[in-house]
């Protein structure tokens, strides 16, 4: 029998940092390919059509990119917040507070038309980070645990806005559950030559500018730095408090700046189901592209490419819509697990002559003990 | 505040033990995978999928038990995977955890789809009907609220000493608290660390998994897509506002279904005129500030969060 | 081709308690232990020399099961084993008592006793364990109360529970691992007390340690381990003697390090009664580190050294007293402003509190002065200036390591301790700080640290060393101060200090007023 050992790396090929993405997705469509078969479905066809319907016009390809945006928004902002190991798992309340604001700004009618735009960006961009800075001052301060404070902010502001556009925002125009439209001046413009709007450039100069952040500053390094080892980073005399705290506002503001681009650029109003599910995909979008901002620009363009495909995929071969949910499930899974390859190095060893085993707790379970196959080696 | 006192009738903590049912049962899930050291996130989707399987289960097979026991195998599974991703292969249990909760959700989603279409009105099952406990359930006050509710509300209710007995009165709850504390003294004393983290992770799945049913078979008698609505975190919340202790966590699961209770009555009675999502945030808002305090005096099991590789010191 | 082989050769009715032949175990391209015999008889006391790093806690892992050789065998009896968990380890009768108590600080001593409820005969129950333990207690000398919470007790009780956990068992071989490096000399004699009662009763010892002294006076046969080989195995009949035991650890004579006189000049770091909570409060801590002056700090694990070092650190704030640098009172101190006044600091923890293992060692390497030029401006990092400073810090220290881009935790102990000198004295500090700046290194770099403390005393600067290492101390310091709970109970110059006085010291007996 040949056990397989893994030692640690001292440098991670930059190839391997593109490869496992690659192959993460490749394996999360040939696992997924079972529940396509399950559909009835020819799984070629289903994922032809999930894959490529969205090059087959230039109109498809905006609407891809339309879709990407948020998704690369709430990517940068988890990314951010998860190197400085805040895990903020909020960026759908998030977006939603910024959405908010940038929706009551864009109904003021006092306001000149021309500082809507900028001041809907930044109204989102402050919402959501001291939406965010609330579950990061509890963890500083009073060490409550961020996880189950950004979740349940969630639930809080999706009732919180609920009740808003039930009651008071209601729009008294439709009298549907939504807010009132934004004034037409607040419409974020689209971009020359792309016919997109401006958010979605915003969110690619937002990647580059992260990216930019986080590799060239020294806000990023500390950033990093704490994220690794608070420890050590407070022992060379960073502010790691303070630290985690700038780290949750870039994140949240990211994530508001979603909630901007989803009011200024296609909704135009705010409705209680604006984000479904944005925040949660801006977790496996910043763990595809591995915590790196420039790689969150295809991680998101994928999944852009999955959603919308998956409509499309659900009306032509009856496989639910659902399948891409299911994707996004399998990708996180199989990432984090294939993450594991940039750290260590598979290596097969023979093992020495086997003796007999002396007793009956000698024999591992599959699963449990160093029996399974993967035991962790090196130091 | 007379109106108040008239909402606490007998019907009001009857109600309340029936709407801690889920969240007992998915906290001490919880609770056994924290203490073996395993944060286990992926409880809201395993929830879901324990209410998807057990409702499709039952409907098709016309049996509520067998619906309880295919989310149990369910919600085992989804244990079993959880111990893959951050057990053997030692991966962040944060990420894993949001991972099986997306991926459970999407599963979910999928599989009713798949089964049942887009049908005009939502199929649906007779659901569990109260088992008056024989005697006991005539008692006057303790009667209707304890002894006449549904069977899986007096699993869920054995479930605390259960659980509590397996922790500090057996030898295998020895060494789960071990392996959460210190998982290389366990190892030195001849405890498997990923035997003893899996079992805690599929029996704790499997717990979630009914807490998932129950609201999808005896609570509710149809699987809707959001019939779970954020109970899973809460159940992590509780685990801690519990401080690990499954007794402190039973008293806090009663506690926020006594917010929920008491929001339904008063939605119910219109008599406050508050906007009914704000009684609905009301758990959540109280769940923050109860952590809030008692962050202080937290004690999480030492080892949490921290996968255990053999030779790595 | 070893002492060892020959031993176990020597024909005998019955086999050796625990042989191990051939064992081989590599981490990564570190081959720590390399095709070592050794065996052990009923009745033995094994003394296990060796330097750090020499291979001894490897070898014992092998034994217990924590890690897998890569080649070798193991007999128990005489008979073939296969040891591949500390289950089998136990199951056979090896015990293990590791040098960080592997114990649950929040159970009960029973509690600790019975986790994996694995006995000598099948399963082992709550009232065979009480009874076990009591008898334990009478016969060697080791009582303990099974309902006291762990957490609670003394080091030197947690060590009787680590003991007893093996014994309750049915160990018949107990190893133990630098078992005195955390006791006092008195418990250290109550434990020596122990292991000969065991021995007599037909049980066999593996005391692994470097202090010499101990290992001539407590065992029956020495085995001394070097660069994962076994070096020499002699019977301790009295003809082996300390200077020849280092020879035969370190390969060749330990020269001390040369230290020319020198008169202190100014003070340069001085503690006026500052206390300080912490796990172990500072009580009234007054010390002065003078220019061309080494101070070392003396004290039995946790009295309070981890402490002051935290609080000359800068990260540990103190609550009274005050702390000058240069003659000038530092009202707020930070782990920043103790940096600006020039203090570099060498912590205990060379990757958790010293480096971030996870980055490349360059950022590593530039942690502490990121914020400053060269490594950013304006905020904005210069990666080139920061790649440079590594390079020369790796360069002049001779580190080895593949280059600045390599993950910091990939770096050996001994590395790893001359990046972090390099960095800390990088920008030509006053004051040195170093806590146990040679714990788990090898010879080799040892010689080179301790240079680089000589060097800055020359130059006029002076040197906090913290160290348990006693022989560390006493060839470097100039003065020797002792810690014990918290204070600072003796503050001598080296020509005062002999090891048995500062052994009492440490040990808390209080010097009568001359």
């Amino acid at each position: 029998m040949i056990r397989v050992r893994l030692e640690r790396r001292e440098v991670t090929p930059a190839w391997l940092q593109v490869a496992i993405p690659i192959a993460s997705v490749l394996v999360t469509l040939v696992l997924c390919a079972a529940l396509v078969r399950a559909a009835g479905a020819d799984v070629i066809e289903a994922y032809r059509i999930l894959l490529l319907s969205t090059f087959r016009s230039g109109y498809d390809v905006q609407d891809t990119l339309v879709k990407a945006a948020p998704l690369l928004f709430t990517g940068l902002a988890v990314l951010v917040a998860f190197r400085a190991k805040f895990w903020n798992i909020g960026a759908e309340g998030q977006l939603m507070a910024g959405a908010v604001a940038a929706c009551f700004v864009g109904e003021r009618t006092f306001l000149p038309a021309v500082s809507l735009v900028p001041l809907m960006i930044v109204s989102a961009a402050l919402f959501g980070a001291l939406w965010a800075l609330l579950p990061a001052l509890l963890k500083v301060r009073l060490k409550v645990d961020d996880v189950v404070t950004t979740l349940l902010l969630n639930f809080i502001m999706l009732y919180g806005v609920t009740a808003l556009l039930e009651g008071p925002w209601r729009d008294p125009k439709s009298g549907y559950p939504n807010a009132p439209s934004v004034r037409i001046e607040a419409e974020f413009p689209l971009v020359p030559g792309l016919g997109v709007h401006l958010g979605v450039a915003l969110a690619l100069a937002a990647a580059l500018l992260v990216w930019w952040m986080m590799s060239r500053t020294t806000l990023g390094f500390r950033i990093r730095a704490v994220g690794h080892n608070p420890a050590a980073a407070a022992y060379a005399g960073i502010g790691v408090g303070r630290v985690i705290l700038t780290a949750a506002l870039v994140s949240g503001a990211l994530a508001g700046l979603a909630g901007a681009g989803e009011v200024g650029g296609v909704r135009f109003q705010v409705t209680s189901d604006l984000s479904s599910g944005y925040g949660y995909a801006g977790i496996v979008v910043a763990t595809l592209a591995e915590l790196n901002p420039l790689g969150a620009v295809p991680a998101a363009l994928f999944f852009a490419i999955v959603f919308n495909g998956a409509g499309t995929m659900a009306r032509a071969t009856g496989v639910p819509i659902y399948l891409a949910d299911v994707i996004q499930g399998v990708a996180l899974v199989t990432m984090v697990a294939g993450r594991l390859f940039a750290t260590y190095r598979p290596r097969l060893v023979r093992p020495l002559a086997p003796a007999p085993a002396p007793g009956p707790e000698a024999t591992p379970s599959p699963l449990a003990g160093r029996g399974g196959g993967v035991a962790a080696e090196g130091r | 505040m007379e109106t108040l006192v008239t909402l606490l009738d007998v019907g009001f903590f009857a109600a309340l033990v029936r709407i801690s049912t889920p969240l007992l049962l998915a906290s001490l899930g919880e609770l056994l995978s924290e203490r073996s050291g395993v944060l286990n996130l992926g409880i809201e989707g395993i929830m879901l999928f324990g209410a998807m399987t057990g409702f499709t289960v039952a409907y098709f097979s016309g049996s509520l038990w067998l619906g309880v026991l295919a989310a149990l195998l369910a919600g085992a599974l989804a244990g079993l995977l959880m111990a893959f991703l951050a057990v053997v292969l030692g991966v962040s249990q944060h990420v894993s955890g949001i991972g099986l909760t997306l991926l459970a959700t999407g599963l979910s989603f999928y599989v009713y789809r798949l089964v049942f279409g887009q049908p005009a009105s939502p199929p649906n099952v007779v659901p569990f009907r109260p088992w008056p406990v024989p005697v006991l359930s005539d008692l006057p006050v303790v009667g209707p609220i304890l002894f006449n509710q549904m069977p899986l509300t007096y699993l869920a209710l054995l479930a605390v000493p259960a659980v509590a007995f397996l922790l500090y009165r057996t030898p295998w709850g020895l060494d789960l608290r071990t392996v959460g504390e210190n998982p290389r003294a366990a190892d030195a004393a001849g405890v498997n660390v990923w035997r003893m983290r899996t079992q805690a992770l599929v029996i704790g799945g499997a717990m979630m998994a009914l807490g998932g049913a129950y609201l999808s078979i005896s609570q509710f008698n149809a699987f809707t897509f959001g019939v779970v609505s954020g109970r899973g975190w809460v159940a992590v919340a509780l685990v801690v506002f519990g401080l690990w202790s499954p007794w402190r966590c039973a008293a806090g699961a009663l506690l926020f279904a006594a917010l929920e209770a008491l929001q339904l009555r008063l939605q119910a009675n219109n008599v406050l005129h508050v906007p009914y999502q704000v009684l609905l945030m009301l758990p959540f808002v109280m769940t923050i500030v109860a952590m809030a305090i008692v962050s202080r005096n937290a004690r999480a099991p030492a080892a949490l969060l921290v996968p255990y590789r053999k030779e790595e010191r | 081709m070893s002492a060892g082989r020959d031993v176990a050769m020597i024909p005998d009715a019955r086999p050796p308690l625990v042989a191990m032949r051939g064992i081989s175990k590599r981490f990564g391209p570190v081959q720590a232990v390399a095709d070592v015999d050794l065996s052990v008889a009923a009745g033995d006391i094994l003394g296990l020399l060796g330097e750090n790093g020499a291979g001894k806690t490897s070898l014992m892992n092998v034994l217990f099961g924590t890690y897998a050789a890569d080649a070798g065998t193991i007999e128990v009896d005489g008979r073939p084993v296969a040891i591949r968990s500390s289950a089998d380890a136990l199951a056979v009768g090896i015990g293990m008592v590791h040098q960080h108590f592997e114990l649950v600080p929040r159970h009960t001593v029973l509690e600790n006793l019975l986790v994996g409820r694995a006995g000598p005969d099948g399963r082992l129950t709550r009232a065979a364990a009480l009874e076990r333990l009591a008898r334990i207690g009478c016969d060697y000398h080791l009582e303990l109360d099974p309902d006291r919470l762990v957490g609670d007790l003394a080091i030197g009780e947690q060590q009787r529970v680590e003991i007893a956990k093996s014994l309750v068992r049915g160990a018949r071989i107990l190893v133990l691992d630098e078992p005195t490096a955390t006791l006092t000399p008195r418990e250290a004699e109550g434990l020596f007390r122990a292991l000969r009662s065991m021995a007599a009763r037909g049980m066999g010892v593996i005391f692994i340690s470097h202090k010499l002294g101990e290992v001539l006076a407590l065992t029956s046969r020495i085995a001394v381990m070097r660069h994962g080989r076994m070096a020499a195995e002699r019977a301790n009949d009295g003809s082996l003697s300390k200077p020849e035991l280092a020879r035969l650890m370190c390969g060749r004579d330990l020269a001390p390090p040369e230290k020319p006189a020198m008169a202190p000049g100014a003070p340069l770091l001085v503690l006026d009664r500052v206390s300080a909570r912490g796990r172990v409060p500072l009580r009234d801590v007054s010390l002065a580190l003078r220019e061309g002056e080494i101070v070392g700090i003396a004290g039995v694990s946790g009295n309070g050294q981890r402490e002051l070092a935290d609080l000359v650190a800068g990260i540990l704030p103190p609550a009274s007293g005050t702390i000058a640098v240069a003659g000038r009172a530092v009202p707020d101190p930070s782990p920043r402003r103790m940096q600006a006044l020039g203090i570099g600091r060498v912590p205990e923890d060379r990757l958790t509190t010293g480096m971030i293992g996870a980055m490349p060692l360059s950022e590593s390497m530039a942690l502490p002065w990121i914020d400053e030029p060269p490594f950013s401006h304006h905020g904005v990092l210069d990666r080139r200036a920061i790649r440079a400073f590594a390079a020369a810090g790796i360069a002049r220290f001779d580190i080895r390591t593949s280059g600045p881009d390599a993950r910091t935790g990939t770096l050996s102990g001994g590395n790893l301790q001359k990046a972090l000198l390099a960095r800390e004295l990088a920008r030509g500090p006053r004051i040195l700080l170093a806590a146990q700046p040679t714990r788990g290194i090898d010879v080799g770099a040892t010689e080179f640290v301790h240079a680089q403390f000589l060097a800055l005393r020359r130059a006029g600067g002076a040197v906090l060393l913290v160290s348990e290492d006693l022989e560390e101390l006493f060839a470097l310091s100039d003065r020797i101060a002792v810690m014990y709970a918290g204070r600072i109970v003796a503050d001598l110059p080296i020509g005062e200090a002999s090891v048995e006085r500062v052994g009492l010291l440490m040990a808390g007996v209080e010097e009568r007023a001359a």
